[in-house]
């Protein structure tokens, strides 16, 4: 089996002074194996966020930040945050956001923000290599006219646009993880759909593990390899996205999966908002267990 | 055939920044029957909130008329005409005012628009409050301690207070997580059935459409494009942008995924389809 290259175990997060603490995760465990599209699935508030962002190592510097536990990505432990993993950040570990223009710096040309990122990690490049980098990286993204949206800022983009500037500039250092926060959810919904599609053929050709970030389980379904649902700051299911959907067994899941308003019709189920079953205990479908012994 | 509740007839609305002019509704002619649920689809840019602001009164088209129960509606609206025009958005905080009570959001339509006796308006919020599932003790409480799917109940509450004929549903669901989502849709139906009420339901959701709208309008950059019953539509769209919008929908069932295959391959439309 391949080596993960993110591993996350027994990983438990609380926000708030030494006094008063609440947690927001109860200990999860998940991991990303090299080339695999990971999904970490759940509504807003199930800690799905932080955990990507705590992996990225963003959330460990603040006093407030209390997390416990294991997270283990290109040999090195980054549950406290640190120098080692800021370094591998925008190289060995790229994210992309939910809204691709805000996440873009507005006051700087899309061609600054590229050669910035060709030169993360200390990496000297000259500015001829850096532009031709830039510019086969959005040929890679379809983006027609590559000259005019390397000069442009990004509220001069359409969304969608920015969508794949996002894309190439997150995959053009070669990263071995990806880690997409909601990737399109603030775009329509033809864009989203042919976004996450560059997203996958562009990471699938080059090898690159993705961990999605989502409350959408039909983006889910389309995307993912192996799914991981998220309830209150506890993984309630894992399985691969075929078991998943197919035999859903955590009563969490099915009521979600049962909520969805489906295309086929059928009208609209009468569920609770919440409920004791949806604390019970995880369910792992077979063959999916987190490996053992094992460094990523 | 009734009078259609609310009719656009050849609606134009420009919009002028800067010397540039936008076309956001293009020579739009469309009916609303009484007590249907009728979507309005489409894209950003398409028009869909442009029809939502004419509806409400929030800006005058630059041609054309809305006829509301047969009469046209003008700039300057009746109190009994605003009345019976309601709205719901889709970021029910935003609506709300965070410093009035939940009680206070709820009477002050029953105020402004002198409905019923003061004495009387206390046990109405009541009542209102429990029409749409919140406990009587959420009327002193403020918006900001209540969940999304709370508020949105408020919100709602706070249109039917008005006893409208017509209320603009404005993304209603689309900030809620999807099992509150399929709650706030629950009521949603049922006040419209017990109530008699008519809805212009604008999203971009088609699957939310094809789970609560009765009749389905497609909008594509300020133009109809399609427009016809729910069930037709999903079993067989006539324009290339329709299949093109149901296509790209994310699904979660091998049953969605077949219809949406064969939505995919279907053969280009003809253009608007009649019905």
């Amino acid at each position: 089996m391949t080596e993960a290259v993110l591993a996350i175990r027994d990983l438990r997060l609380a926000f708030g002074s030494r006094r008063s603490q609440s947690a927001v995760l109860h200990g999860i465990s998940l991991h990303v194996r090299a080339g695999e599209k990971v999904a970490l699935v759940g509504e807003s508030g199930s800690g799905k966020s932080v955990t990507a962002r705590l992996a990225m190592g963003l959330l460990q510097e603040s006093p407030k930040v209390h997390a416990t536990g294991s997270i283990r990505f290109d040999g090195i432990e980054a549950i406290d945050g640190g120098p080692e993993i800021a370094r591998r950040r925008g190289n060995r570990v790229a994210m992309i956001f939910q809204d691709p223009t805000s996440a873009l710096n507005p006051t700087f040309r899309i061609r600054g923000q590229f050669r910035d990122v060709l030169r993360s990690g200390g990496r000297r490049i000259s500015v001829a290599d850096a532009d031709a980098r830039a510019e086969a990286a959005l040929a890679e993204v379809s983006i027609p006219d590559l000259k005019r949206a390397l000069d442009s800022y990004a509220f001069q983009l359409s969304g969608g646009m920015n969508q794949r500037v996002m894309i190439a500039m997150a995959l053009a250092n070669r990263p071995a993880l990806l880690i997409a926060d909601e990737p399109g959810t603030a775009l329509d919904v033809t864009v989203q759909a042919q976004t996450l599609a560059l997203m996958h053929d562009l990471t699938e050709k080059r090898g690159t593990a993705v961990l999605l970030i989502s409350h959408n389980l039909g983006v889910v379904r389309e995307f993912a390899d192996r799914v991981y649902v998220i309830y209150r700051g506890r993984i309630v299911e894992h399985g691969t996205t075929a078991q998943l959907f197919r035999d859903p067994l955590h009563p969490y899941t099915r009521a979600l999966l049962a909520a969805i308003p489906k295309i086929s019709g059928g009208g609209l189920p009468d569920l609770p908002e919440r409920s004791p079953d949806f604390e019970s205990p995880m369910i792992t479908h077979e063959g999916c267990g987190e490996p053992q012994g094992f460094s990523a | 055939m009734t009078t259609p509740i609310l009719q656009l007839d050849q609606i134009g609305k420009v919009f002028s920044a800067d010397g540039h002019r936008v076309t956001a509704l293009d020579d739009v002619s469309l009916g609303f029957e009484r007590g249907e649920c009728h979507a309005i689809v489409g894209e950003s840019g398409s028009g869909k909130t442009t029809i939502a602001n004419l509806v409400l009164g929030l800006m005058l088209p630059t041609s054309g008329a809305i006829l509301f129960n047969g009469v046209p509606l003008p700039g300057d609206r009746s109190h009994a005409q605003k009345r019976s025009i309601q709205l719901v958005q889709q970021n029910p905080l935003s609506a709300l005012n965070p410093r009035r009570s939940v009680g206070a959001s709820v009477r002050l339509p029953l105020d402004v628009h002198a409905i019923g006796v003061s004495a009387d308006r206390r046990q109405r919020v009541e009542a209102l409050l429990a029409e749409v599932g919140l406990d009587a003790d959420m009327a002193s409480r403020s918006p900001r301690g209540l969940s999304g799917g709370q508020r949105q109940r408020v919100a709602i509450a706070r249109a039917l207070a008005c006893e409208p004929e017509l209320i603009v549903l404005d993304e209603p669901t689309s900030a809620l997580d999807v099992l509150v989502q399929a709650r706030v849709l629950q009521l949603l139906h049922r006040l419209r059935l017990a109530h008699g009420l008519t809805y212009l339901f604008i999203t971009h959701d088609l699957a939310v459409v094809r789970s609560i709208a009765t009749r389905v309008s497609v909008f594509q950059k300020g133009r109809l494009v399609e427009t016809g019953g729910v069930d037709a539509i999903f079993a067989d769209p006539k324009s290339a942008y329709t299949r093109q919008l149901i296509g790209a929908v994310p699904v979660v069932t091998d049953e969605e995924a077949q219809l949406r295959e064969a939505i995919r391959a279907g053969a280009p439309g003809t253009g608007t389809a009649a019905s």
